[in-house]
């Protein structure tokens, strides 16, 4: 018995009932009456335990002493946990880091110590309480001087660690990995360019900011059973790393548990392991009690995977006609004190740095520079948001130069279906012209928009993304179904509903194989006991991959389920469909068997007996084609990524020219989805996504002082948007040309929404002020004063 | 010291600490886990219920000031089925993750009773002290606009 795919609609008319459907979100309900539950909301009673962390206020140093005497004796005090307790290290890509600084410390913030009290109170106190004398060392701040000669070493055993097979370490440097990309003749192509343009760009670190914090609750029971209640993208890899980390202890995967209820927002913040396994290990020093750990804000911005900046060097060569014959792009990411995820932002932002062009000379350096602030790591865009911002900025340039319009350029360059990518394999089929095309059409490209405001002007800008998921080459997904007595289904998955809408997605999926409305179908957040695998909710898979493993699974239950048929009525199961919630035939149109009425019990035949029984199915996918392998010199020889999917955003914005005040007036994203499986849902992201981004341009902006201390972590000094800080229109476009290995065609848009639209205000702005800012964010201040210095210098060249 | 007041018309007696803030007391006490903890300094409002007919952020408030007062949280306003202006919220998909939405649907319904046909700016204005990271706030106002007495703004 084997499932058919692709899944084709049965209908007599063909049509999709459920799929492509604006269906109502799943988890809707739940979280507009306050019945979600986050994990901060479950209740442990009386015996639950408070755990705070002594943090290193310095960015590197020595540690010389630990002293706490004084803290255990305090009030509420039940455990102190140090480096002493848990001299073991983890990673999710790289084991560089450990759970408790051992003798170094190279963050503000780095963990040196807990407390374990009876309120949080008393936790926090008793954590003041603890002295650590620190050696102070010199830290490194900026990734060009962590990688100058002679610079002193953050990781000096680098070479030593233990790192997934394609990474790059450069042993006796602070580069932890250095991605490279050799593609045919890169100089060979500059010296015949008709033009060549050169420049630098720089992007800093940005964060998050998920309005839930990090939260974790942690018991060992008396048992041996470690249970992690955690806010976390990645139930399975968490359950992995701590099962991993704490082995010496003496657990295995099947003793430790991760349950993952609903998340206040991810954007890969909370993928991986961050604070988590702090709660977890300090859990195992008080069996029988849970210990909760929850990030402040304050810790939510310096102590948890922050984006990395980067800067980027970036020579692009051109002919005449508008052809790009050559990209070089040297990207040098500030990545922070421990790389363990963060590293492979790097290595995809290096396999991808042309952009969605065709480009047959390619030289791409992506260096993953150890720095003392806090550990990088993944944020929606995982790299490609950064290398856009100078790539697409880089483009608008050379159109002027050449003096071709920006769209036709793009258009003229543009990667299609079977042009070869920068490592040898070959672009999947896309939308991208599709995109570009209504794109330029929703903000009226070409047509000129003058202000009635003699203060104002108005600019317009474009730019297109691309972006393939970033994943380990075997990463996989899984999936069991079950039918119930009335015919509804309970599916279990371990993806995350992080607010994308993924539980939804399922439900449509097995409800348009199975035709059991969506209303009739459970899918619940996971816990890695009951529920089967899903590497992690990143790289805008899900969709894509779980997607495959649900449909793999409602494929099989219907195969069961017309077998079942098959040995009562003696119908052939290539005659029989289901319709309505039940089993039609086509040779037989007067036969219909309602699913509720065997689906468990199963169907009584003449002689009494009874045929099938409950209906219960798994699915799985994993990438089959993909694999990692490739010349460390070239990059070349390896297929790492699944495939891409692509789009454009473009803005109307209007800019005081006194004060460089930018108001977006109109914002258009047009995204290929492949198939939009809830387009209520996409648009969602397009929106999101795209306000996220545009914060990152106008106004978000890490600072640190010169001892690497975060300046601004709160929300007062850190700004996200606000629902006055939006565009006055977005128009949200789905483009839907199908990936032919996903779901209905589907691939995923989560992160893609955001990747744009750095470079488009900065194509904005130029377009109407022309200034050309090459350093994000693009604030008020910045603008208002370089186009005072255009207007000056203009001034002066007319004396 | 003592503590007495109403939640979602619930009558309580608590015993509390001086220095307890009214979030802790709420969720840790009082039975209602919708007011969240985003960041305790007023910045976000996750934490926004309803104290007397209006909005107030329970992480800037001491619980000893809600002794007599009458307090409202999302839980309350979902007993007898959602109201319009939520399932508006729903059919609208105005949320994703929803940890800012029982703060923003008591700010929303704030405004709905002091304001019943507001303005997009009038909503942008109630609402700019909710952060959301998820949605970029189109679908809420325009769920919130619809709600409004005519929508038709």
């Amino acid at each position: 018995m084997t499932a058919t795919y692709p899944f084709e609609a049965e209908s007599p008319t063909g049509d999709l009932a459920t799929v492509g459907t604006p269906a109502v979100r799943v988890d809707g309900v739940e979280k507009i009456s306050g019945a979600a539950q986050f994990v901060d909301d479950i209740d442990f009673g009386p015996g639950l335990l408070y755990a705070a962390i002594v943090e290193s206020p310095h960015a590197y140093a020595r540690i010389v002493s630990i002293d706490t005497a004084e803290a255990e004796q305090a009030s509420g005090v039940v455990r102190i946990a140090t480096g002493k307790d848990f001299p073991y290290k983890f990673g999710m890509y790289m084991e560089d880091r450990y759970i408790f600084a051992q003798d170094y410390v190279r963050f503000v913030g780095e963990q040196v110590a807990g407390v374990i009290a009876r309120s949080h109170r008393e936790a926090v106190r008793a954590a003041k309480l603890i002295k650590v004398e620190y050696d102070l060392l010199t830290p490194l701040l900026d990734p060009r001087s962590a990688v100058a000669e002679g610079a002193d070493l953050i990781h000096p055993d680098l070479a030593a660690y233990t790192h997934v097979p394609w990474f790059f370490p450069e042993a006796d440097t602070n580069i932890a990995h250095w991605r490279r990309i050799r593609k045919g003749d890169t100089e060979q192509a500059f010296a015949d360019a008709d033009l060549v343009l050169e420049d630098t760009y720089e992007v800093p670190r940005y964060a998050h900011c998920a309005i839930e914090p990090h939260v974790t609750v942690s018991r060992l029971d008396p048992a041996g059973r470690l249970t992690v209640w955690t806010a976390s993208q990645s139930p399975h890899t968490q359950r992995h790393l701590f099962a991993q980390a704490l082995a010496p202890l003496g657990f295995t995967h099947k003793d430790v548990r991760v349950i993952t209820p609903y998340v206040g927002g991810g954007f890969g913040g909370k993928a991986g392991v961050s604070m988590e396994i702090l709660g977890a290990a300090m859990a195992t020093l008080v069996k029988g009690r849970p210990v909760k750990l929850r990030w402040t804000r304050e810790q939510e911005f310096y102590n948890t995977y922050q984006r990395q900046g980067v800067v980027a060097e970036l020579k692009v060569g051109v002919m005449n006609d508008g052809t790009i014959t050559a990209v070089e792009h040297k990207l040098y990411w500030d990545a922070g004190a421990y790389v363990e995820y963060g590293a492979n932002v790097v290595n995809a932002a290096g396999l991808s740095a042309t952009g969605p062009y065709r480009v047959p000379n390619i030289t791409n350096d992506s260096l993953c520079v150890y720095t003392n602030l806090p550990p990088g790591g993944p944020y929606r865009g995982f790299g490609y948001s950064e290398f856009h911002f100078g790539l697409e900025s880089h483009m608008d340039r050379i159109a002027e130069a050449i003096g071709m319009d920006p769209v036709k350029f793009r258009k003229k360059n543009a990667i299609v279906e079977g042009d070869e990518l920068a490592y040898g394999a070959h672009m999947n089929p896309s939308g991208l012209h599709e995109a570009i095309d209504k794109t330029a059409a929703a903000i009226g490209w070409g047509i000129e928009e003058r202000s009635d405001n003699p203060n104002t002007v108005i600019g317009k800008g474009i730019a297109l993304f691309w972006k393939a998921p970033a994943m380990p080459p075997n990463a996989s997904s899984a999936s069991f179904l079950k039918f119930n007595e009335d015919g509804s289904v309970n599916i279990a998955v371990s993806g995350m509903e992080l607010g994308q809408g993924y539980l939804t997605v399922m439900a449509q999926i097995a409800s348009e194989v199975l035709s059991v409305p969506v209303d009739k179908i459970r899918v619940e957040t996971p816990d890695t006991d009951r529920n089967p695998y899903e590497w992690q909710t990143v790289a805008s898979h899900v969709t894509w991959s779980s997607g495959l493993a649900v449909e793999k699974a409602a494929l099989e239950a219907r195969s069961k389920i017309f077998d079942v048929i098959h040995q009562v009525y003696g119908f052939e199961d290539d005659s029989l469909y289901l319709e309505d919630e039940a089993v039609r035939c086509k040779t037989d149109p007067s036969f219909s068997k309602p699913l509720r009425d065997f689906v468990i019990d199963g169907i009584q035949t003449d002689d009494g007996t009874w045929r099938g029984g409950p209906i219960v199915a798994s699915g799985k996918f994993m990438p089959e084609f993909t694999n990692a392998n490739s010349d460390p010199a070239t990059g070349q020889g390896g297929h790492p990524n699944v495939h891409y999917t692509v789009g454009a955003t473009g803005v109307v914005l209007e800019i005081d020219k006194a004060t460089g005040r930018i108001w977006v007036r109109k914002a258009a994203l047009a995204v290929d989805a492949g198939r939009a499986i809830n387009p209520d849902l996409v648009k969602g992201q397009i929106t999101g996504g795209l306000v996220q981004g545009l914060a990152t341009v106008l106004f978000e902006d890490m600072r640190f002082d010169e001892g690497g201390r975060m300046m601004n972590p709160t929300f007062t000094d850190y700004k996200i948007p606000t629902a006055f800080d939006i565009p006055d229109e977005i128009i949200p476009i789905i483009v839907e040309v199908p990936q032919p290995d996903g779901p209905f065609g589907a691939r995923g848009v989560g992160e893609h929404t955001m990747i744009a639209a750095a470079p488009v205000i900065a194509n904005a702005v130029y377009h109407a002020l022309g200034v050309r800012i090459t350093s994000m964010p693009i604030t008020q201040e910045k603008v208002a004063m370089s186009y005072l210095a255009t207007t000056m210098s203009e001034g002066n060249q007319e004396e | 010291m003592d503590l007495n007041f109403t939640v979602n018309g619930e009558t309580w007696a608590l015993d509390v600490a001086p220095a307890d803030v009214l979030l802790d007391v709420l969720r840790e006490k009082a039975a209602v886990k919708s007011p969240k903890i985003g960041c305790e300094r007023g910045d976000c409002g996750s934490c926004t219920i309803i104290m007397d007919g209006r909005t107030v952020r329970s992480c800037l408030v001491l619980a000893v000031e809600a002794d007599g007062h009458e307090i409202t949280t999302v839980e309350g306003l979902s007993f007898d089925g959602l109201s319009r202006l939520q399932g508006l919220f729903l059919s609208n998909n105005s949320f994703q993750c929803g940890f800012c939405a029982p703060g923003i649907v008591l700010a929303a319904t704030e405004l709905l009773e002091r304001k019943p046909n507001p303005s997009r700016h009038d909503v942008q204005e109630a609402l700019a002290g909710n952060l959301c990271r998820c949605t970029g706030y189109e679908p809420i106002i325009e769920a919130v606009l619809a709600a409004g007495a005519g929508g038709d703004q």
